[in-house]
């Protein structure tokens, strides 16, 4: 036998059995200590796996990367805040800052509006199965796949060669002009049209993740308020919506950090031209093609902060949570 | 816990009811299968490339096949699995995926289960700390993980082991984010009735927590697998040049596409190729999300 399938087989229930093991530890070493510290102490042994994890893993390296950020492209002398100033003064990053803006607010609305939609409607046909799972695939082609096949429903010939672009070979059949859609930066419609590809993936994340909630939400609850003569839509409105908020919530912000953290599309349909670049697109930009490690750290740590104002509202929808259960 | 499904009606509709039914819900149908047409196309263009040679892509559109079937041809797949070591990529992408999916889920569920419900300071803080670190891009992690797996430190790099742990570093945030969400959603009383009958942390996770947050459960795991399974960068920086005995399916596909130049009408192929798995456990997963898993234990 493969003996990597050994060690698979291994982890895969040695590690759960460890896990469950490292729980029931736990609170027969709390037995030991006073039944005061008890309640004290446990939290922390249950978080202690994933501080663990995610010190190693992220903490640690974001540190580094906080240090670097103040750091000059060999890395060799401190130069204080030129990398922040520098993203913050040149016309490319301002565009990028521009387009990630606009990428926050349509991906995040596309996605949890279509998202909610969807998952109410299929709840209530036989075919809900299929359905999901034609709004799910997207998202299991990978990235790079998904931007060859948007290349294709995007792209543009100079007449007279045909169309092979479905948008515009679409358009013609009704006597419409091609356009090159990629390039129009008027409106920044083509940041947009980024987007729509982003969107047609992340829609079915977010239809997965409601249709969750909405599977928790109790059918006497609802069945109670029919008998008393709710229509559906006050159902939806009283009822659907407000518990489904938690969750809306989860999943906006996961999108809002989708949209802030994305750049392969842009990196494969664009490269970043036509004013289409994102702020991920320059971390990557400066990393890989101008080996400038300190501006990468710097835009890596602007990241960082803009999502401060998202988590402060996550912080006190939880207290509220909590006020009300 | 078998509550029945609010569509259903108490009793059978006579034949105009339902005649009446079918047009009050044509509107729903219709929306539904809307948006499905719409979804279903780029996916359905891509598909049709997969079968067409790269000649005939540059030169005319997709749906050209229907009045010329005659182009369609089954040479990108033949090549995408007649490379040597597109099957062992196939099971090392298993071998990863798996526990980089076990692995994270349950660490979270502990971490969630502390955040929802045991107090301690800083518990806020904290959290925000753990959510926040989603949006760290993971580029700017590599060469501190890199260092400490070299030879200097861990010595693991190239191994599975390296991949397991961090993709268990770097899903976790969103996991115990998911997670602490639907379990902070729990009623109370349950705990509350739970603790008072004599039951430990440890007995309340397991037997009333966990069963209670199966869709949540299910979701994530969903994704946390698309997401190993679809990951080229991470296998790539840990895996990729220490040991490529051990590259998943998607190291292999990508070098399909580069060593070849411009070979990328393979990546349609390799698309559907590599999508049957995640698709698969999609559709396994499907009969956790079911109602009523949290409205029946509430009673009592």
């Amino acid at each position: 036998m493969d003996p990597r399938l050994v060690t698979a087989i291994i982890v895969v229930v040695g590690v759960p059995a460890v896990l469950v093991g490292y729980i029931w530890l736990t609170e027969r070493v709390l037995g030991f200590v006073g039944q005061r510290a008890q309640p004290r102490l446990r939290p922390w042994l249950w978080l202690a796996p994933a501080l663990a994890f995610l010190i190693v893993f992220l903490v640690y390296p974001t540190l580094g990367t906080l240090v670097r950020s103040f750091q000059d492209k060999a890395g060799a002398h401190f130069i204080g805040l030129d990398n922040y100033a520098w993203f913050f003064t040149n016309d490319s990053s301002l565009i990028a800052l521009r387009n990630s803006l606009i990428w926050l607010v349509v991906l995040t609305a596309i996605t949890v509006g279509l998202g909610l939609l969807i998952a109410v409607l299929v709840d209530r046909v036989r075919y809900e199965t299929v359905a999901k799972s034609v709004i799910f695939v997207p998202l299991a082609i990978s990235m790079v796949a998904a931007s060859v096949i948007w290349t294709f429903m995007y792209d543009y010939r100079t007449p007279p060669d045909p169309q092979v672009g479905t948008l515009n070979a679409a358009l013609g059949s009704v006597g419409i002009a091609p356009v090159a859609w990629v390039q129009i930066s008027d409106f920044a419609l083509n940041s947009i049209l980024l987007v729509v590809v982003m969107a047609w993936m992340w829609t079915g994340f977010c239809m997965v993740i409601l249709s969750a909630a909405l599977k928790g939400i109790n059918p006497e609850l609802l069945e109670a308020a029919r008998v008393d003569g709710a229509t559906e839509g006050q159902l939806f409105r009283r009822i659907t919506l407000p518990l489904l908020a938690p969750t809306l919530a989860v999943v906006m912000t996961t999108m809002v950090i989708t949209a802030l953290k994305a750049f392969d599309i842009v990196y494969v349909m664009t490269s970043g031209h036509f004013d289409t670049q994102v702020v991920a697109y320059q971390l990557i930009n400066e990393l890989y093609n101008f080996g400038n490690s300190g501006r990468a750290s710097a835009i890596g740590i602007v990241l960082l902060f803009v999502i401060i104002p998202v988590m402060a509202v996550n912080i006190r929808r939880f207290r509220a949570q909590e006020a009300i259960r | 816990m078998t509550a029945a499904p609010i569509t259903s009606a108490a009793a059978r509709p006579s034949a105009p009811g339902r005649a009446a039914r079918f047009v009050r819900r044509l509107p729903l149908h219709v929306v539904v299968i809307f948006l499905m047409v719409v979804w279903l196309i780029p996916t359905i263009g891509l598909l049709v490339n997969s079968f067409r040679p790269p000649e005939a892509l540059t030169q005319s559109g997709w749906w050209t096949v229907l009045f010329k079937p005659s182009q369609l041809t089954l040479d990108n797949y033949a090549h995408v699995l007649a490379q040597s070591n597109i099957s062992a990529g196939f099971v090392n992408s298993l071998f990863i995926s798996i526990p980089s999916t076990v692995i994270p889920i349950m660490v979270a569920a502990f971490a969630a289960y502390a955040f929802a419900w045991m107090k301690f300071p800083g518990r806020d803080i904290l959290f925000v700390a753990v959510v926040g670190l989603l949006v760290v891009p993971l580029q700017s992690t590599f060469i501190p993980i890199l260092s400490l797996y070299g030879p200097k430190g861990l010595n693991i790099a190239g191994s599975f082991l390296a991949v397991w742990l961090a993709h268990t570093g770097y899903g976790l945030p969103f996991a115990i984010y998911l997670l602490r969400n639907f379990m902070g959603e729990l009623p109370r009383e349950v705990f509350e009735s739970a603790s008072i009958d004599g039951a430990s942390p440890v007995t309340a996770f397991f037997r009333l927590a966990l069963p209670m947050t199966v869709p949540a459960i299910a979701a994530l795991a969903i994704f946390q697998f698309l997401f190993v399974w679809n990951d080229l960068l991470v296998s790539l920086i840990y895996i990729g040049a220490q040991n490529p005995d051990n590259a998943p399916m998607t190291i292999v596909v990508s070098n399909l596409v580069s060593s070849l130049g411009g070979g990328w009408q393979y990546l349609a192929a390799a698309a559907f190729v590599t999508m049957a798995v995640p698709l698969a456990v999609f559709f396994a997963l499907q009969r956790y999300f079911v109602r009523g898993i949290v409205g029946g234990s509430v009673k009592g």
